[in-house]
Order: C-alpha cells, then sequence, then structure tokens
C-alpha cells in the first residue's frame, strides 16, 4: 500500500483476559479523514492509543510512514493526538501550551512566538494567549489542545472523541470547522466517537466497529446505503432491521419469509432456507390501503410522532415487530389505528447474510 | 490580567459561607492556638524572675541574648541540621511517594500504612531501637565486623550523623504523605500529552510533575523543616546532648534553668520562620492549593 500513512496489521489487543482488540488491519490514506465510529466499549481508544504508542499491541504491527512503530516510543513517533478531556497543562497559559512542542525541540524563540500566535489566529484563539486553561470554556480548551497539537506538523493527528463534552449546539459547530481545519492543511486524521451522526459529517472513511472488529469500512453513503451487517444497519441511522428465512430464489429476486408476513425483494448470494436480514430506512417504507404486489405485509398505524421538520409514524406489525416510517409531511388520509399494508421499493432495502455476518465477526 | 479578575471574585464569593461555617472552629483555634501564642509572645517581651519564673516588668533583654554569639551559632547549627533533615527528606520520600501513587489504590493504601506505622510507635521506644542497633556491640557494628568492612566498632552514639538519621527517619512519613497526595492527584493524561508532544521522560518530569506536584512538595517542606527546628527528643536522645538545638535550648529554658522569657523569645523565632515560610508558600503556589497541608 504505498500511499497509506498509516498501517494496522493483525493487530491485537488483549488486557487480561479481554480481548479488545481482535486481529486489526487497516490502512489509513495520506490526507483522509478517517473515523472509527462504534458503541462505547468497542476498542477504539485501545486502538488509537496504540498507533499514539501508550499501549503495546499484544501482537501484528503498526506502521507509521511505512516505518514500524513497536520500539519507538510516544515521543518519537510523528503522531499528536488530541485528548477527549483536553489535557492541557493547568500550570501553564494558553501561550505556553502551544509553544510546548516547539520549546521541547529548541526552536529559536522568535519563531516560536510567530508560530504560536499564527497557531492560536487558526483556531479562532488569538488574544487568549496569557489566560490558564482554568478561565477558558469547553470549547476554547478544545481549540487550544488543537493547536498545541497541530503546532508540531504532525503527518497524523489522532482525536479521541474531541467534542463529547461540548453541548449540541456547539459540537455542531465544532464539526464543521475541525473537518474544514482538517481540508486545509491536508494532514491525515483518525477521528474517534460513537456519534455516528458526527461521524457521517465528517469523514470521508468510517470504520465502523464492534467489539474490537472492524464490521464494515467504507464512506459515510456506502454505510449507509449499504451497511454490509446487521449492526452496522442498526447503528448508523435510523433503521427498521427485519429477521427472515429465504423462501425462494429467482435470479437477484428472492421471497422473504418473516414474521410479519411475506416480501418480495432483491438479494444478492443467497440460496433458499438462507437466513436473512432485511433493513429498510424508515424514509424509503411505503404504507398502501390496498395490497401491494410481492408484499403480504399488513399492519397497523399505531402512533404519529411530530419530530421537528419529519413525522414519525410508528406501525405494528403482524407479530408484535414495531418499525417506522418517517415523511416530512403527515399523510393526512391515515389516521391512529387503521390497518394498512407496509411495502417499499425493492431497491431500496438492504439484504444482509445473518450467517456471513457471524463469521466476518468470528474471522 | 484582566482576565483573571472574574475568576478571583468568584472564589471570593465562594469563601464567605465557608467562614462562616468555621464558626466553632475558630472558637477552638483562638481557645487553643490563638492565646498560648499570644501569651508566649507577650512572656518573651518580660523579665526573668530572680528564682525562675516571670517577673511582668517589659523589656526586649531576650531578644538581646538572642543576638549573642553563643546562641546565635546555635540558631545557624538548628537550621542547618533541619535544612539538611528536609532536603534528605524531600529527596528520599518523592521517588517513595511517587511510586505508591502510581500504584494501584489498594496496594497504595497498604504501603502507607507501613510507612505509618513507625509514627504510631512511641517516639521514646523507636529512639532507643535506633540505639540498640547502634551501640558499640550493636548489631550494625557486629555486621559491619563480620563482612570485614571494620576491624574495631564504630562509634555511631551521639554523633551528629545518628542525629541526623533519627531526625530523617522520624520525619520522613510527614514528607511523604503529602507528596503523595499531590502526585496521585496528578493526571496520567497530562504526562501522555507531555510525551506526545515530544518530550522526554526527564523533560516530562521537570516540565511537567515537578511544578504540578509544587504544592505537596512545599507542604512537605513545611511539615519537616519546622518540627525539625524545634524537637528535642531526637537530639538530646541520639546525640546525647553534646550539641545543643534551638529545641533543646527552648527546653531547658522552660525547665531545668527556668528562663521563661528567654525560652519564650526563642519560640516566638520559631514562629516567626514557619509564619514566613507559610507566607512564601501562598505567595508563590495558590491558597486553593493549601488543602494538603
Ligand atoms: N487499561 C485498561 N486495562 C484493562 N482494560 C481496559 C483498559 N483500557 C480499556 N480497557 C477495556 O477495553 C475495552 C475497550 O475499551 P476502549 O478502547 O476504551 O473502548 P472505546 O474507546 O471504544 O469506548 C473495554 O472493555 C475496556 O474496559
Ligand atoms: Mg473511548
Amino acid at each position: 500500500m504505498p500511499n497509506s500513512i498509516v498501517s494496522l496489521q493483525h493487530v491485537e489487543k488483549w488486557y487480561g483476559n479481554n480481548h479488545v482488540v481482535k486481529d486489526m488491519n487497516l490502512e489509513i490514506q495520506e490526507g483522509e479523514f478517517l473515523t472509527l465510529l462504534g458503541p462505547s466499549g468497542c476498542g477504539k481508544t485501545t486502538t488509537l492509543r496504540m498507533i499514539a504508542g501508550f499501549e503495546d499491541a499484544s501482537s501484528g504491527s503498526i506502521l507509521v510512514q511505512g516505518e514500524r512503530v513497536e520500539d519507538k516510543e510516544p515521543f518519537q513517533r510523528d503522531v499528536n493526538t488530541v485528548f477527549q478531556n483536553y489535557s492541557l497543562f493547568p500550570h501553564m497559559t494558553v501561550f505556553d501550551n502551544v509553544a510546548y512542542g516547539p520549546t521541547i525541540r529548541k526552536m529559536p524563540k522568535e519563531e516560536i512566538r510567530e508560530k504560536v500566535m499564527e497557531m492560536l489566529a487558526l483556531v479562532q484563539m488569538d488574544g487568549y494567549e496569557k489566560r490558564k486553561p482554568d478561565a477558558l470554556s469547553g470549547g476554547q480548551k478544545q481549540r487550544v489542545a488543537i493547536a498545541r497539537a497541530l503546532i508540531n506538523n504532525p503527518r497524523v493527528l489522532l482525536l479521541d472523541e474531541p467534542l463529547g463534552a461540548l453541548d449540541l449546539k456547539l459540537r455542531k459547530q465544532m464539526q464543521v470547522e475541525l473537518k474544514r481545519l482538517q481540508k486545509k492543511l491536508g494532514i491525515t486524521f483518525v477521528y474517534v466517537t460513537h456519534d455516528q451522526e458526527e461521524a457521517m459529517t465528517m469523514s470521508d472513511r468510517i470504520a465502523v466497529m464492534r467489539n474490537g472488529v472492524i464490521d464494515q469500512l467504507g464512506s459515510p453513503v456506502e454505510v449507509y446505503e449499504r451497511p454490509r451487517t446487521k449492526f452496522v444497519a442498526d447503528f448508523i441511522g435510523e433503521s427498521n432491521v427485519i429477521d427472515g428465512t429465504v423462501e425462494s430464489v429467482d435470479g437477484q429476486t428472492i421471497v422473504v419469509k418473516t414474521a410479519g408476513g411475506t416480501v418480495t425483494t432483491v438479494g444478492e448470494g443467497f440460496a433458499a432456507g438462507d437466513p436473512i436480514c432485511l433493513s429498510i430506512r424508515p424514509e424509503f417504507l411505503e404504507v398502501s390501503k390496498t395490497p401491494v404486489a410481492g408484499f403480504d405485509m399488513p399492519a397497523r398505524i399505531k402512533d404519529f410522532i411530530y419530530a421537528g421538520s419529519v413525522v414519525r409514524t410508528s406501525i405494528d406489525l403482524v407479530g408484535g415487530q414495531e418499525i417506522k416510517l418517517s415523511r416530512f409531511e403527515m399523510d393526512s388520509s391515515l389516521s391512529e389505528g387503521e390497518a394498512v399494508y407496509v411495502w417499499w421499493d425493492p431497491a431500496k432495502s438492504v439484504a444482509i447474510h445473518v450467517e456471513k455476518a457471524a463469521e466476518e465477526v468470528a474471522e | 490580567m484582566t482576565a483573571n479578575a472574574p475568576a478571583l471574585k468568584k472564589k471570593r464569593h465562594n469563601r464567605m459561607p465557608m467562614l462562616a461555617q468555621a464558626g466553632p472552629v475558630s472558637i477552638w483555634m483562638i481557645l487553643f492556638v490563638t492565646i498560648p501564642m499570644l501569651f508566649i509572645i507577650y512572656i518573651s517581651f518580660m523579665s526573668r524572675g530572680t528564682f525562675g519564673g516571670v517577673e511582668y516588668t517589659p523589656t526586649t533583654e531576650s531578644y538581646a541574648t538572642l543576638m549573642d554569639a553563643t546562641y546565635f551559632k546555635v540558631i545557624l547549627k538548628s537550621l542547618e541540621v533541619a535544612l539538611i533533615t528536609t532536603g534528605a527528606c524531600l529527596l528520599l520520600g518523592y521517588p517513595f511517594a511517587y511510586y505508591i501513587a502510581r500504584k494501584p489504590p489498594e496496594v497504595a493504601s497498604k504501603l502507607i500504612t507501613l510507612l505509618m506505622i513507625p509514627f504510631w510507635t512511641n517516639s521514646l521506644m523507636r529512639l532507643n531501637a535506633w540505639m540498640l542497633l547502634f551501640q558499640t556491640n550493636g548489631p550494625v557494628n557486629n555486621f559491619l565486623q563480620a563482612i570485614g568492612l571494620t576491624e574495631a566498632p564504630i562509634t555511631f552514639i551521639y554523633t551528629p550523623g545518628l542525629v541526623l538519621l533519627g531526625l530523617i527517619t522520624n520525619f520522613l512519613p510527614f514528607a511523604v504523605l503529602p507528596m503523595y497526595s499531590s502526585i496521585e492527584k496528578l493526571q496520567k493524561s497530562l504526562l501522555e500529552a507531555s510525551a506526545d508532544l515530544g518530550a522526554t521522560p526527564r523533560t516530562t518530569f521537570l516540565k511537567v510533575t515537578l511544578p504540578l506536584t509544587f504544592p505537596g512538595i512545599f507542604s512537605a517542606i513545611i511539615l519537616t523543616f519546622i518540627p525539625a527546628l524545634g524537637t528535642y527528643t531526637v537530639t538530646d536522645m541520639l546525640g546525647g546532648g553534646k550539641v545543643l538545638y534551638i529545641g533543646n535550648i527552648i527546653k531547658n529554658q522552660f525547665g531545668a534553668i527556668r528562663n521563661w522569657p528567654l525560652g519564650a523569645a526563642l519560640s516566638v523565632l520559631l514562629l516567626v520562620i514557619t509564619a514566613l515560610l507559610i507566607f512564601l508558600y501562598t505567595r508563590f503556589a495558590k491558597i486553593d492549593d493549601l488543602e494538603v497541608l
């Protein structure tokens, strides 16, 4: 891989008997914004800390710019980290915090001053250089932490849930700013978050992690539109995930029997009898008052919920599963408790191999 | 500078209810600390009674006596010994405190208990134990002779070296505890951030660990230097009273010699030194950090 700036090869991490990272393989491209996304405890931080050098991998190798880094201490690695809790030095001013890296590398004083000012301007913190971290808000601390890392011209910047402690509005604003900054500087960002919306907004590629394994690696559009596992379908955005069994196959057309009824949809590589899982986004779900060809899924409207710009409709399927439909406008012809027929454009649903997903995890 | 002003103001606001709550404590402090202290200061400006005790005619005679070469030498000697004791306690105590602080909490609390056991035993017993260990036919001399390091027994008893050893071991726990509490509070991620920015472990220690644990170091200084300056049990027993220190003199003036005003003047000197140290501390460290004291 000539272009990958960070490369994880068969990386494993054990904490005692706890297998935290399992045979991870990941090629991070120069200049990309890559996000490790997954629920809390899935091993994101551990992965990042192994790249930074704060943790040793139990086995496998990590390469930065084609060089193995196992034997390099954190201070010898050409990567910098932005910590979740900011970790600014409380006894130093903003200026001294940002100047920390260059001072250690014995850069001339005048040059340091110039660079610090440039960095503070970049993160819009000019004028705050004499303050102590105590006298800054969360968002301001985060900007300083970013400046303190970026001043070292790292090839790779590692960010561990850097916006996790900020309120929603500030977080949205910082997401945009960080993304712009990354584009402008062309530095590779490896970003950790458990917030799928954040990952979708900022990333070039997302590695969706579960239990120490990357379930799927792809662009935000790919993981949203083509989830490869049930977990990804569930975790990324909202989705209706319906379990079933393939009844018959005719080319790409498959008939799936579920607890809520039988549907005809499309899927590749299935054989009759295979367990299957269908993922259909709420915005693609349709209801009709009369049966639709290919779908035998009678249901009942449960209720409507107005959520800002969209209306969410809950629908009860036969067998008890509740699914969701969302629209920008309410369909006034429907009423609560009404009997309807559920259907969707077969091209809009994703058929997921259940056993295959299980195999991927075990691999 | 202006940026800090609101923060300071806020702190002062928070302090008011705390002072109010401290009411009973203040009464206690006034009764048992302030009044005796004022009394000592008062006595130090009085005359010595003919048969000991105090004659209530004001004079600065006691303070003039302190300037006397003999007493001045004692004061200097005491300062020197207290300084060496404090230095040794810091140098020995800091790595130890660091070591404990980096252990898991269960292990750390056990180590702290071990450290405190000598402190809970009677100090006379402890000092006698040192005497037994180091006497002419004691285990230390026997051991040194057995491994052939020395032919004849070495005299340890009543030497300045043994006094120092006694002082250092006596005050080490007081140095370790505040430093431990400071180091334990130090966030590990700050050390990681320092390494991440390219600092070697040595640089990280000098630029991050040391400044951030300074409150603990200063508390350790106060907790060892001041008692070491005033002690008399250790110096009396292990030094055999051969060399006099401030503490011995204070004890003698209040005791055998019965020159209370001079003893009081010496006590006031100790008080002034203590106050000076605490003043320096509050100037250089934030008031909030005093909590470790
Ligand atoms: N230092 C450690 N010692 C033991 N277990 C750890 C340590 N750090 C993390 N773990 C465990 O490893 C797993 C993954 O943790 P982490 O990488 O922090 O997850 P994430 O960042 O995705 O929330 C968790 O089960 C956690 O308890
Ligand atoms: Mg984490």
